[in-house]
């Protein structure tokens, strides 16, 4: 054979190995890992933690700095300003220091003009003053009445936002309608997988790449594993699988968590063997559920085009938006106990009239 | 001057050029080319490339290969939207889907699936006209056709995968993905459906036979190696007049194990660990969903699964409580 065909197969073998370990080792994760364990001895619960991703997530997750709570004394919110429609309660001091701390929790750079007109403070010719209103509602929500996801730990606009206007991580509905758009008689578009998903979203694998409008938005089924020993009318797909399975990928994405943190993997399904967290994340989906579909979506009118995403959808939530990457939000350092005015539903009234 | 190494050497064994016999009538002549020696391939065995014969059902298998690559590839291509960047840089996770459950076992729209069954038709024709090569090769050389039955072995772990089983479930889309990781989520997926495959008993004997086809093989090699100085490579001859090179290697086996193949039946011990794991992986694939719908419950209920403290207390499934319907509900 000669020398040029020699070399080119060599170059293609070469090639070949190349492409199928780089992203292999790609995924790999650096050493050392600490597993702690989780579960009874001898069913491998263990929790894993890499050191140096804990470093990365840490300083992303403290607590700020924040005003000292006020006494309730002096006039109220109401009294004082116009068109106060949800903290009206408070006194001036309090209204006044929970005002300063969501400048600072949501827009440290513009300031207050960010949500108000300086000339008029009461008016609400800003969408993101409308936006803040119905947050402040979803916040008293969440603290009220989702103790069995939050705890008494509860959330405050930081929680979410720590910083920036928009919560860093958030979600928008998909393009292309699977299965319906072809290329020359070719499958162009596999339903909604089969192609690299972002980490937050179903980690690097190609399982669905949307498992929140399913069941962050709507509320498919989540459970597809039998629950009876012998054949008994179950009809879950493993297809269907696939999508339940990207929702519990992004799930343990968001915490920092393996499977075994909710689940002993031998048994997905029985609740009787799994960890008391499995409570606390079906209450979440719920949660979130509710956040999306009776908060979020209805502000699809107030938000400008330019916060929507490229189907016209509002930002949405999932579980990534307040975990970012630690199984407690904040290491579980409650801001709540000191903003109790976030605490209980005020005013549930809408803050628009669509 | 390099010295023979029985584990890693730097000497190349090679022989004369070996013609092979001549074919008897029937048989498409052979390639007209001379088999030639590529020394990159004697590093790791034989020298020797050629003569090649590929003959009506080689032609015939390579066509309906070439035919299920193209439409698996295309297929892929397409779903980049026919960006060659983004079909280099995604490959590992493109796919071509089997169709959605809805249609069963019927033929959907080539976009929705008909490409799926088109293109496991090919691959499924391509290699059983590869098994009657190997069988007919085996035939035409005056072998036996261990080898062609050796390959049934896979054939049936990959037509339960793809045919059998999505035949008696009724649906197509029960069957796996032609895509390099779509096909290993399916795998965990299919686990996950099916309530933990590790305690279906057939699995477990799957593994049995993968793990032991192994340590047979690094048993085989290393005692073949072990004797070499002996002349114990020439098993054949062994196998019917024992040497000194088959005593001692039984002897070791029996000092350390307590009991040895001869140099005849160890092969047999080979064959039969190698092709029984893919018969009971088949097996086992066969009987989930149909027979057994959560292998981790079968295992409870004939008490293969062990229990364990329950530390937690009792966790209650939340979806029982009163009111849980409702949560998360906006009116």
């Amino acid at each position: 054979m000669s020398y040029g065909i020699r070399t080119a197969v060599l170059g293609v073998v070469g090639l070949g190995v190349a492409f199928l370990t780089i992203p292999m080792i790609m995924g790999f994760q650096r050493p050392f890992i600490e597993t702690v364990q989780h579960g009874p001895r001898g069913v491998a619960m263990g929790l894993v933690y890499n050191k140096a991703d804990e470093a990365k997530t840490a300083p992303a997750n403290q607590v700020p700095g924040y005003l000292p709570a006020l006494p309730p004394v002096g006039p109220k919110a109401s009294v004082v300003y116009k068109n106060v429609q949800v903290l009206g309660d408070l006194s001036v001091g309090q209204f006044t220091r929970l005002m300063a701390s969501i400048t600072q929790w949501v827009a440290p750079a513009q300031g207050c003009n960010y949500c108000h007109n300086p000339a008029n403070m009461a008016e609400d010719s800003k969408y993101t003053k409308i936006v803040a209103r119905r947050m402040i509602q979803m916040t008293q929500n969440i603290n009220q009445n989702w103790s069995t996801h939050v705890a008494a730990t509860g959330v405050v606009c930081w929680t979410c936002h720590r910083g920036n206007n928009i919560p860093v991580n958030y979600w928008y509905d998909t393009p292309a309608t699977p299965g319906t758009d072809t290329h020359m008689g070719f499958a162009a578009m596999t339903p909604g997988k089969n192609h690299p998903t972002t980490v937050s979203r179903a980690g690097i694998s190609s399982l669905p790449s949307d498992p929140f409008t399913p069941y962050l938005e709507n509320a498919e089924p989540i459970r597809v594993q039998s629950t009876e020993a012998l054949p008994a009318g179950d009809r879950s797909s493993i297809k269907q699988t696939d999508w339940t399975y990207a929702l519990m990928m992004h799930m343990s994405n968001a915490l920092g968590v393996n499977c075994t943190y909710c689940h002993n993997s031998r048994a997905f399904g029985d609740w009787a063997q799994s960890p008391p967290q499995r409570v606390t994340a079906w209450y979440g989906i719920r949660m979130v559920r509710e956040m999306n579909v009776g908060y979020m979506d209805p502000l699809a009118p107030v938000f400008p085009d330019y916060r929507k995403g490229p189907q016209g959808d509002v930002a949405k939530v999932n579980c990534v938006t307040c975990h970012q990457g630690v199984y407690k939000p904040l290491y579980g350092v409650s801001m709540a106990k000191d903003f109790q005015e976030l605490r209980t539903v005020s005013s549930s009234a809408h803050p628009y009239t669509p | 001057m390099s010295e023979y190494l029985n584990i890693l050497t730097r000497v190349q064994v090679r022989g004369h050029y070996e013609p092979g016999i001549p074919l008897p009538r029937g048989n498409w002549t052979r390639s007209k080319n001379q088999p030639w020696f590529e020394y990159w391939m004697g590093k790791i065995g034989d020298a020797q490339v050629g003569p090649i014969y590929l003959g009506g059902l080689g032609i015939a298998s390579a066509v309906c290969f070439m035919i299920a690559f193209e439409i698996i590839g295309l297929n892929m291509w397409a779903s980049v939207h026919w960006d060659f960047v983004q079909f280099v840089r995604q490959l590992p996770w493109l796919a071509l889907e089997p169709p959605a459950p809805a249609y069963g076992l019927h033929f959907p729209p080539l976009a929705e699936g008909g490409w799926w069954l088109v293109a496991g038709f090919f691959l499924t024709c391509s290699i059983l006209l590869w098994w009657a090569r190997i069988y007919r090769r085996a035939v035409q050389l005056g072998l036996g056709t261990h080898t062609a039955w050796a390959f049934l072995a896979p054939i049936w772990l990959y037509l339960v995968l793809g045919f059998f089983r999505p035949l008696l479930m009724g649906s197509w889309s029960e069957a796996v993905p032609f895509g390099i990781f779509p096909h290993l989520d399916w795998t965990a997926s299919f686990s996950i459906r099916y309530g933990n495959l590790f305690y279906n008993p057939f699995h477990m004997l799957s593994i049995v036979f993968l793990y032991g086809s192994a340590v047979i093989f690094a048993m085989h090699g290393a005692t073949i190696l072990a004797v070499s100085r002996f002349g114990g490579e020439r098993e054949v001859e062994q196998s019917v007049d024992r040497g000194t090179a088959a005593e001692r290697a039984g002897l070791i086996w029996r000092w350390t194990m307590g009991f040895n193949a001869t140099f005849e039946s160890f092969h047999r011990w080979g064959i039969w660990f190698a092709v029984l794991c893919p018969i009971t992986g088949g097996i086992g694939i066969l009987l989930t969903g149909t027979v057994v719908d959560n292998w981790y419950l079968w295992g409870v209920k004939h008490h293969i699964a062990a229990s364990y403290p329950a530390l937690w207390g009792n966790v209650v499934d939340p979806a029982t409580l009163p009111g849980a319907a409702s949560l998360g509900v906006v009116k």
